[in-house]
């Protein structure tokens, strides 16, 4: 059906020639990789945050294919290689990656992988990261070679803390697991409140004790652990989860001591995207990832889907196929990508995080969207999420 | 309602002002209706179910049929617009947003947001005549005053697509900004207008050459620029004075059809998208999508006249013509 489609696409753009007075180009290629890191670790909590085996993948094949649909007219021809590694080969199969000529990689991995890989990678390649959320990594780690699609924790603290002061819930009960990356989050909602003018009542460290996520007798210990896990805390708006390693969170919303709605890490919870979102003509993107990958999208998939964008809608607009021309395009103030989410997104010139907005979801739905319209910026009410110019940690060593 | 329906002629008539009344049709895009005003007195006639998720609206060039885009019901329904009562319906391909009607009345242009195609149907005979395979995201579509060329905007492939009225085949294909989301020629057919929602932008295209000639970009003192979202466009028949809608900044621009520079920003309500004119061009009605209200413009002047509260999320409208 679609390779038919492609086919008459591609007849009409033929007719469109002689009216043109020009000559067919030879069809440009413009190749990329995704490079996904996976780590063996506990299954997700919750069965239904089993990673898809194609996570990250789908989102690629839709860039791919909504490139090339553009490409077809425009005489460019869209290919990304799909590579899976551990933390182990990651780093040899990059190099395999830049050894076949390819000089855009879509990376998901972990911090400490992606910063290597960037290292590796050095002048070689463009890497864009599509699942890193560490805020070092867009600081003291900053990396020129890097655009960071994946949002950041400041982003995603930011926009649950304008929401939640939007909301007149300023007393928040913060709640990080013990695994440093759970302190790196909480650390963004600790700079969030105090940029929002929030203040957090206590800190309350869950520790992970290890053992088995799924067991036979299931809820019933952890209804009698939430409680009394929560219990005789200061008077609090709302709970916020600070888990990034997904080990407690989820268990929390309706069994915390006080009647409390819970953030974060669950219940409300910022992401880059939902399934379910349907504004600004994401229902026909939803139906076009379904269509093809039989599954609901995940923000892997979009945030893939997004960075691959990057590189179609840059050589769509510069009609160059030449690595370094789309990238300088891409780091220009010229450049924007459009990506469902109602406005244009761009890259921030002192750190290359993409700006975008962050959904804020509950379950089946899209409870709001931060910014929100109450908190302004000089430049783009984006810069409301995250680490701003007069804040960051980043110097690029070396612009290339 | 239905005698508020039967004084309506009756008032009209009554009214002062000499010019004729006319009817001004809104879809309710959540509240699944139709909202009928007076162009005159603009009193609220009544407001009618059209199906699920009406958006885009046209009336025949004879004002005997109303069309609604149902979008949930991936058909085109077709009113009586004295009566709102259904008539039939017509096939449409799925979740059909836009559509442009032949000047001559048939047929029907319909994108088909979903399906990367571009429908087209025989009014008369309700069969489908064609499906045109286009780029990702069909969304705008406009008609050359002569009714030889189509346009369609593809939302995702950011291209203008010219569309050979007779033969159905894409005769050639412009790239613009992000997000195209409407097309609109002047009334002799030498500028072709396209706006870009993300993109912030309206191209003017000439359509002879298909090149863009000028772009045209919005800059409103205090509001940021991402919320400048152009999206409805609509020009005087004597082409002098061309319409924007500029969505979330709740503004419509108003540039000069000859220089294609704006002149002016007009407030109106909450995500403003589309527009439509009185048949004398004296006003100028837009939907505004979050405030649930329409405001109307009188064109001579520029000036906000008056908003008048319709349904949930008025999306599209259409005036019947005289």
């Amino acid at each position: 059906m679609f390779k038919g489609i492609m086919g008459l696409l591609a007849g009409a753009w033929a007719l469109a020639e002689p009216a043109a007075g020009q000559t067919q180009p030879e069809t440009q290629q413009i190749r990329a990789a995704v490079l996904r890191v996976d780590v063996q670790g506990l299954p997700p909590i919750s069965r239904l945050d089993l990673p898809p085996e194609d996570l990250g993948f789908a989102g690629a094949r839709l860039a791919i294919d909504d490139n090339d649909t553009t490409g077809r007219f425009m005489g460019q021809d869209f290919e990304a290689v799909e590579v899976t590694a551990t933390p182990g080969t990651a780093l040899a199969e990059l190099d395999r990656i830049i050894a076949d000529g390819i000089q855009f990689v879509v990376v998901l991995a972990d911090d400490a992988t992606t910063l290597a890989l960037a290292d590796q990678a050095g002048d070689r390649a463009m890497l864009l990261n599509a699942r890193a959320r560490g805020d070092r990594l867009r600081g003291a780690d900053c990396r020129f070679n890097t655009i960071h699609v994946a949002p950041s924790h400041a982003m995603l603290a930011d926009a649950l803390a304008q929401f939640l002061m939007w909301k007149n819930w300023p007393d928040w009960l913060l709640v990080p697991g013990s695994h440093p990356e759970d302190q790196a989050l909480a650390a963004a909602y600790r700079r969030a409140a105090a940029k929002f003018g929030a203040t957090i009542v206590e800190e309350r460290v869950y520790e992970d004790t290890g053992g088995a996520r799924s067991t036979d007798s299931g809820y019933v210990q952890v209804q009698a652990q939430m409680p009394v896990f929560t219990q005789r805390a200061p008077d609090h708006d709302v709970l916020i989860a600070a888990d990034e390693s997904d080990v407690f969170a989820p268990y929390l919303p309706y069994l915390t001591w006080d009647p409390r709605p819970v953030a974060g890490s669950a219940g409300l919870v910022p992401r880059s995207w939902h399934p379910a979102m349907e504004a600004w003509g994401a229902t026909q993107y939803q139906n076009r990832f379904e269509r093809m990958a039989n599954r609901p999208i995940r923000e892997e998939d979009y945030q893939t889907w997004l960075a691959l964008r990057i590189v179609g809608e840059a050589a769509t607009r510069t009609g160059s196929a030449d690595p370094a021309e789309l990238r300088d395009f891409i780091l220009s103030d010229q450049f924007d990508v459009a990506g469902f989410k109602g406005q244009k997104l761009t890259v921030r010139d002192w750190d290359h995080q993409v700006r975008q907005p962050i959904l804020l979801t509950t379950g089946p739905v899209t409870t709001s969207v931060s910014p929100q319209d109450q908190y302004l910026h000089q430049t783009s009410a984006l810069d409301t999420l995250g680490l701003d110019r007069p804040e960051t940690e980043c110097s690029f060593r070396e612009a290339p | 309602m239905k005698h508020i329906l039967a004084l309506a002629p009756a008032l009209a008539v009554l009214a002062a002002d000499p010019a004729l009344a006319n009817r001004v049709f809104v879809t309710n895009e959540k509240g699944n209706d139709v909202t009928v005003l007076d162009s005159d007195t603009l009193e609220v006639l009544g407001a009618y179910p059209v199906g699920n998720r009406p958006r885009g609206i046209a009336i025949s060039p004879d004002g005997t049929e109303l069309y609604v885009c149902a979008s949930d019901d991936n058909l085109v329904r077709v009113f009586d617009p004295e009566t709102m009562e259904e008539l039939h319906t017509l096939p449409s391909g799925p979740d059909p947003e836009l559509f442009v009607l032949h000047p001559s009345g048939n047929p029907l242009y319909i994108a088909n947001e979903d399906d990367n195609l571009v429908t087209v149907v025989d009014v008369k005979t309700k069969q489908v005549l064609a499906e045109i395979p286009v780029g990702v995201e069909p969304e705008g579509m406009g008609i050359s005053p002569d009714g030889r060329i189509v346009i369609n905007t593809s939302e995702t492939t950011n291209m203008a697509h010219f569309i050979d009225a007779e033969t159905y085949e894409i005769v050639a294909n412009v790239l613009v900004d992000s997000r195209p989301r409407f097309a609109e020629y002047n009334h002799d057919g030498t500028k072709l207008y396209v706006s870009a929602e993300i993109g912030g932008t309206v191209s003017v295209i000439d359509p002879a050459t298909q090149e863009i000639t000028k772009k045209i970009t919005f800059e409103v003192p205090g509001v940021l620029p991402e919320a400048i979202q152009p999206v409805g466009v609509r020009v005087t028949s004597d082409g002098s004075k061309v319409f924007v809608a500029l969505g979330p900044s709740n503004r419509v621009a108003v540039i000069d059809g000859a220089t294609d520079e704006v002149k002016d920003y007009l407030l109106v309500g909450q995500r403003v998208w589309q527009m439509a004119f009185t048949p004398d061009e004296k006003y100028l009605f837009t939907t505004n999508g979050n405030s649930n209200d329409v405001s109307m413009i009188d064109v001579a002047s520029e000036e906000v006249v008056k908003s008048v509260p319709v349904g949930q999320q008025p999306w599209g409208v259409v005036v019947a013509p005289d």
